[in-house]
């Protein structure tokens, strides 16, 4: 199986690990991994903030750079739902261009998405003794419709206590440029998320984007709070490893 | 109220000082928790009992038929108001055509004077918040009070709804007992028998004395122009039935065709709105007192508002119009959550109030208000009726660039942002820029890792609060050949 990698903006520039944790975890499958050199972002920024034209280049891009695969894998549910739900509303008025959106978002996949759903794994054989909580990503619940697959991953992870999330729901205030136009709110929304997690007595907070990641995790070493933050990639990839493969 | 933003603080401002008042914060969270909860129970309950054929559809079939409902009457919305106004007159009331919210105001004050009315008591509506009637009705020296309880709250502590069902969402106990206190000359206590048992003897004075009563509508059923009111408290009944004249404010997007789709609009709204399956009254309407009838209103008028709606009809937002006013995406709204109505300085607050305060006002006067949200999609996953308020939001934030009303620095920076990024060879380049220039801002801590504590310029908004990480030593686009090599290995 042939799978193109799409790294987000934010793992490549941040977190790098978590782009190398998925290529040996989908290569540990049989899968053929590129990355085709030309990728840049997904242009959720510039759709977020308002600038349809930028956006729909950047949907233009990607759609180019991807047409041509047979999967497209990245570790960001926010980004993946940017691409199945968002890119062909943008081309709606152009049918040819409409056709290949879809096309292109019908084989673009969150990372443990494909895993589970594509793949069919569970149990990719990781052990990774702590108490860790998953916290959903808005993009990925709710536009990706992806739920069920990361916790399927983490349940399966030898000694690994896998926590109950008390609010699934609620957003960690990140939202891309959000984060910097509105810090005040965008912090207290940090806060409170930290705080039901910090309640629960986790150790890690475990996720499937870098941004959520980005956020709680700055703010959790600013106020020095027990608790860490880690891409679910990486994670699985660390236990793989320490379980001597 | 403040439908002028500029007569409230910025909104920066507002922000702080939200954020800053914890017992308000604290109140909100409270209430909202508590409402989302219930709605979570009883959707589930519906769902359960739609698996057993025992309720009428689950939360998402009533919602698939309340949009379908109210896709066709949006459509044919000229076809309906017709038809309910002339059902209202068939049925001996009067019909009345606003356009704005001064039509209404000349309107009512128009039969107050005829009537010679001294004193107006009020149902909650927010219709009637939004054309500021209570302040238009004083200034003409009519006495206004308002009937349900937490609008009763309000109007002494001499504010603005803070919720669109909740109007006191930010108030606690105390408060309210301290202010009640304060009408009735002695300390009261917190406990709701005695709150209540305060406003029931408090208002049922000014219910027999009121010369007027004016009530909303929160849906409007056309083929029989029947005026519904969803309570709590049997306010709503007081008021509509024992003054001589009623006055229903209808915004124009309350109808619905006939009284089976009033019973699947009907079963969203209570659930969505308190988590109940039924409010404890709820009161149709249909003509004033007729021959031989011991009680209800001489005269029945209906003012049909505008102010703005039909903007929408035919638009991208035309879908704002299908909001049952429950409020179910303000409870869930994690920027509601923690800066509470007032904040919005608009009368629709939270996620509804961000789309529809811009598009019923003026854009240009409230670019703030999209800007407020982290696009989580919360409040589309609560609503009811599945209106897309985040993507709206994104939506009026396009607007708001095509404009040129967006915020001038901030939109360059991120134009030029994003031209660069999009050609490959600088977007690689940038990582290389980026690490250099972030350098003198890194600061290597003891266990070997990196972060940066403070950084300049406009990163400086992120990096007040909380932590950044530097861009990696080594990007994935210059790891992967070596990852390449591994693959090929
Ligand atoms: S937008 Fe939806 S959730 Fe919000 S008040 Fe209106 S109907 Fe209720």
């Amino acid at each position: 199986m042939k799978v193109s990698l799409f790294i987000t903006c934010l793992a490549d520039h941040f977190y790098p690990e978590v782009g190398e944790a998925v290529v040996h975890l989908l290569r540990r499958y049989g899968c053929e991994v590129d990355f085709p050199p030309n990728q840049t972002c997904c242009g959720q920024p510039a759709w977020n903030t308002g600038l349809e034209d930028e956006a729909r280049a950047y949907a233009r891009a990607y759609i180019e750079t991807f047409e041509n695969s047979e999967y497209v894998v990245m570790p960001s549910g926010s980004c993946a739902g940017h691409v199945r739900y968002y890119y062909p509303q943008m081309f709606k008025d152009d049918k040819e261009m409409y056709r290949r959106a879809c096309a292109v978002a019908d084989k673009t996949y969150e990372f443990s998405q494909f895993l589970v759903n594509v793949l069919g794994v569970r149990d990719v054989g990781a052990r990774f003794p702590a108490k860790v909580v998953f916290h959903n990503n808005c993009h990925m619940q709710r536009e990706l419709g992806v739920f069920e697959e990361p916790l399927t991953l983490l349940r399966h992870v030898r000694d690994l206590e896998l926590l109950d999330n008390p609010r699934y729901d609620l957003c960690c205030g990140f939202g891309g440029a959000f984060s910097v136009k509105m810090p005040e709110i965008s912090t207290a929304m940090a806060d409170e998320r930290l705080g039901i997690y910090v309640g629960t007595k986790a150790d890690i907070i475990v996720s499937c984007d870098g941004g959520c990641l980005m956020h709680m995790g700055g703010r959790a070493e600013r106020q020095g709070l027990p608790v860490r933050t880690m891409h679910l990639a990486t994670l699985l990839w660390e236990g793989v490893k320490s379980n001597g493969r | 109220m403040a439908a002028d933003p500029h007569n409230v603080p910025d909104f920066k401002t507002r922000i702080a000082k939200a954020l800053g008042d914890e017992r308000l914060r604290g109140a909100v969270r409270y209430t909202a928790d508590n409402l989302r909860t219930k709605r979570n129970a009883v959707v589930a309950d519906l769902n359960e009992q739609a698996a057993q054929r025992m309720a009428i559809g689950s939360f998402a079939e009533l919602r698939r038929q309340a949009r379908r409902i109210k896709e066709h009457t949006l459509k044919h919305l000229d076809y309906y108001l017709e038809q309910a106004a002339e059902r209202i007159r068939q049925n001996g009331g009067t019909v009345h055509w606003a356009g704005s919210a001064a039509d209404v105001v000349r309107i009512a004050e128009e039969i107050a004077e005829r009537r010679q009315a001294k004193r107006v008591i009020k149902s909650k509506s927010m219709a009637s918040e939004e054309v500021m009637f209570n302040h238009a009705l004083e200034a003409k020296g009519v006495e206004v009070v308002e009937s349900d309880l937490g609008e009763y709250i309000i109007q002494l502590a001499h504010e603005t709804p803070a919720h669109i069902v909740i109007p006191a969402i930010h108030k606690t106990r105390r408060q309210i007992a301290d202010m009640f206190g304060a009408v009735a000359g002695r300390e009261l206590t917190t406990d709701t028998p005695t709150l209540t048992k305060f406003a029931r003897e408090t208002l049922r004075k000014k219910f027999m004395a009121a010369d007027i009563g004016v009530s909303g509508a929160n849906f409007l059923v056309a083929e029989s122009g029947t005026i519904c009111l969803v309570t709590n408290e049997g306010n709503g009944r007081l008021t509509t039935s024992v003054p001589p004249v009623h006055v229903a404010i209808v915004g124009i997007e309350k109808l619905v065709p006939t009284l089976e789709d009033l019973a699947v609009v009907l079963g969203l709204l209570p659930r969505s709105a308190t988590g109940q399956k039924i409010t404890t009254y709820f009161n149709m309407i249909t003509g004033p007192r007729r021959p031989g009838e011991p009680d209800g209103p001489e005269e029945l008028h209906v003012i049909f508002l505008d102010n703005g709606r039909t903007n929408l009809l035919g638009s991208k937002y035309e879908e704002a119009l299908m909001c049952i006013r429950c409020g179910a995406c303000l409870n869930v709204c994690p920027v509601y959550r923690n800066i509470g109505g007032h904040a919005y300085g608009s009368i629709y607050p939270g996620p509804i109030g961000s789309v529809i305060s811009p598009l019923l006002n003026d854009l240009g006067a409230w670019t703030d208000l999209p800007q407020a949200s982290s696009l989580c999609g919360a409040c589309h996953e609560a609503c009811p009726m599945g209106i897309h308020l985040h993507e709206h939001l994104v939506s009026l934030r396009m607007d708001t660039v095509a404009m040129g009303k967006a915020d001038p620095g901030f939109t360059r920076v991120m134009k030029l942002w994003m031209a660069a990024w999009r050609r490959p060879a600088i977007y690689r380049m940038a990582a290389k820029l980026g690490r250099v220039a972030m350098r003198p801002f890194v600061k290597k801590r003891a266990d070997g890792t990196e972060v940066a504590e403070s950084l300049p310029g406009p990163f400086a908004a992120w990096t007040n609060t909380r932590n950044f990480p530097p861009i990696a030593s080594r990007t994935f686009h210059e790891r992967w050949s070596d990852l390449e090599k591994e693959g090929k290995r």
